[in-house]
């Protein structure tokens, strides 16, 4: 039988949502196609620990497996982890929760950012966040129909956002501010008094604040201000955190959501049709994870701050001027000396000399100039990519 | 690779070069300043005992002389006891026989387990030596070349000590980790996506 003639009906050619077709896909899959034919290609690319999860934590899921847990939680997740959650937030960030109505377990803050979104935005409502920021801000925004408007952040500032900066850009249509802190990708944070600014911005034109928290134990020399714990903020803000980065969990997808109980259950309810639960595994250990206490983050936390002294230093030394990032795991340079733009800069520079950087562009145009270095590389790959890229700006200068 | 070659035992290339800090600080008095001593500047060393000073003032953000002094008071004080490579002679093919021997002994007044110990861990072929709890009081490691010659050692010159008991013999048939690293380990760090957002 000789197969049907393609028709290309009216339907056929719109099969594709015209709100997913208007997202770009990921700016990176060139840059992932070369280096995945190359050898002795070194990646500052990488935007996860270098570490393996903890042995006690893994262990904990293994056992879990063991022992029959492998079926579906509670929609909202292991009431032990949510109280596990709960009692961490008290003590370390002073702000308190209630494990059965304003905890839910997500699969990653990804999924908990969508959930946000979908959960809060009506049509055309607008979402206010520092650029250069973590690239599923604007894409959720859009796919929960609402308008993204990016807050230009600069090298000036430290990359940190300005509080008129957001204010300026308020207009009746603004529903909420998306801000993530310890920043990915400039490893900007902001103190205490200039994320209460934030605050008074949102609270003096009703808005809610998505706090994106990953990075929350990431921070060098500076402490975290869990957005939550700003006086009377815990009412209006959605914060998001989880076991990736700080725990070395990125694999294992589980995080959680924290917020007021009717936002809670707004996100429970497209959580549960869409993704029913996180799985019981990972649950499971992020529990043991909590329980097992701060030790192995913090000899974590001592192993980045050296090598992000030696980054931060090196770009320096070879001309690419750094601003010191007191966060997260990722240095963010000018490339501006070299008169290249971040796309051309990330693109010749691994043909030229093998090695693999995230252009800023990647992260909003505020990021246009810079490229985004992840220093969970081990030292001698850091020392090594720092000399291939002396001699490339040498030569490009 | 893990090693190359090993030349000396100090600071060697190849290997993964190992950094011995003593537990305790000797000599009378030293504790409290040997303790004020900076730890950054040790664990940096303790990773890797060939970074040079510059590398570690880097890594600290300390001044280079800060690094040197500290290093130089800490060889002087014998908190760092030695620098050396941790070396997988099997992967040259090289036949080596270590033991783990048990030993019983009837302590000796006045000295206790001290002088025997001694007198069991001047021999070049014991490794190491310590002092336990449990059904016996020694643990030594021995190394040979031969089983035969780590069996003489024990037979030889370990049984016959007068203050020894007894001794159990226990031949290591697989080295998997050795003082914190793993000897055939290093394959999980290649598993990440070469790019991720």
């Amino acid at each position: 039988m000789s197969p049907r003639p393609v028709v290309r009906s009216k339907r056929a050619r719109g099969i594709i949502s015209k709100r997913v077709e208007s997202i770009s896909p990921s700016g990176i899959r060139k840059f992932f196609d070369i280096l995945s034919t190359m050898e002795g290609a070194i990646s500052l690319g990488v935007g996860e620990p270098d570490f393996v999860t903890p042995w006690h934590v893994s262990e904990a899921g293994i056992y879990s497996i063991e022992k029959g847990y492998t079926m579906y939680t509670s929609n909202k997740g292991l009431l032990e982890l949510r109280q596990e959650l709960a009692r961490h937030l008290s003590s370390r960030y002073d702000v308190e929760y209630d494990p059965e109505t304003e905890i839910l377990i997500t699969v990653g803050v990804s999924e908990g950012l969508d959930l946000a979104m979908r959960s809060i935005i009506n049509p055309k409502e607008e979402v206010l966040s520092p650029d250069p920021s973590y690239v599923s801000y604007g894409p959720c925004t859009v796919l929960a129909e609402g308008v993204f408007v990016p807050v230009p952040t600069t090298v000036e500032n430290d990359f940190k956002v300005k509080a008129a900066d957001i204010e300026k850009r308020v207009t009746d249509c603004t529903k909420a501010i998306i801000i993530g802190y310890p920043n990915n990708p400039t490893g900007a944070v902001m103190e205490r008094d200039e994320l209460a600014e934030v605050a008074e911005v949102a609270r003096r034109n009703e808005l809610i604040v998505v706090s994106d928290e990953i990075y929350d134990r990431l921070v060098y020399g500076v402490k975290h201000t869990c957005f939550a714990s700003l006086p009377g903020m815990k009412e209006h803000t959605i914060l998001l955190g989880g076991f990736s980065k700080a725990y070395a969990m990125t694999g294992w997808r589980v995080g959680y959501a924290a917020a007021r109980p009717e936002i809670i259950e707004a996100m429970t309810k497209v959580h549960q049709y869409t993704m029913l639960c996180a799985p019981i595994v990972a649950q499971m250990a992020a529990t043991e994870a909590l329980r097992a206490g701060d030790a192995v983050v913090k000899e974590m936390v001592a192993d980045y701050d050296r090598r992000r002294r030696v980054m931060l230093k090196g770009f320096n030394d070879i001309g690419l001027a750094c601003f010191e990032p007191r966060g997260a795991f990722y240095c963010f340079p000018s490339v501006k000396v070299t008169e290249l733009s971040s796309n051309e800069f990330a693109e010749q520079l691994l043909v030229e000399e093998k090695v693999a950087v995230v252009p800023g562009s990647a992260f909003g145009e505020s990021g246009e100039g810079y490229v985004r270095c992840c220093y969970a590389t081990a030292l001698s790959d850091i020392e090594e990519a720092l000399r291939r890229m002396g001699r490339f700006v040498e030569r490009h200068r | 690779m893990k090693v190359q070659s090993a030349i000396g035992g100090c600071r060697g290339f190849g290997g993964v070069p190992q950094l011995l800090i003593s537990p305790s600080p000797r000599g009378e008095g030293a504790g409290s300043e040997v303790n004020n001593m900076n730890k950054e500047v040790l664990k940096a060393l303790e990773k890797d005992a060939r970074a040079t000073p510059e590398q570690i003032a880097t890594q600290t953000g300390l001044s280079v002389e800060e690094v040197e002094k500290t290093i130089a008071k800490a060889e002087k004080d014998h908190v760092i006891v030695k620098y050396k490579t941790i070396v997988n002679w099997e992967r040259l093919g090289e036949e080596q026989v270590q033991a783990l021997i048990e030993v019983k002994i009837q302590p000796q007044r006045n000295v206790g387990f001290d002088a025997i110990a001694e007198r069991i861990y001047r021999f070049p072929e014991v490794r190491s030596v310590y002092l336990v709890s449990g059904t016996y009081d020694l643990a030594v490691l021995v190394v040979g070349k031969t089983m035969q010659e780590a069996a003489a050692f024990v037979w030889q010159k370990l049984a016959p000590l007068e203050s020894v008991q007894g001794t159990v013999t226990h031949f290591l048939l697989k080295r998997y980790k050795e003082d914190g690293e793993v000897l055939d380990g290093g394959g999980e760090k290649g598993r990440r996506q070469p790019l991720t957002l």
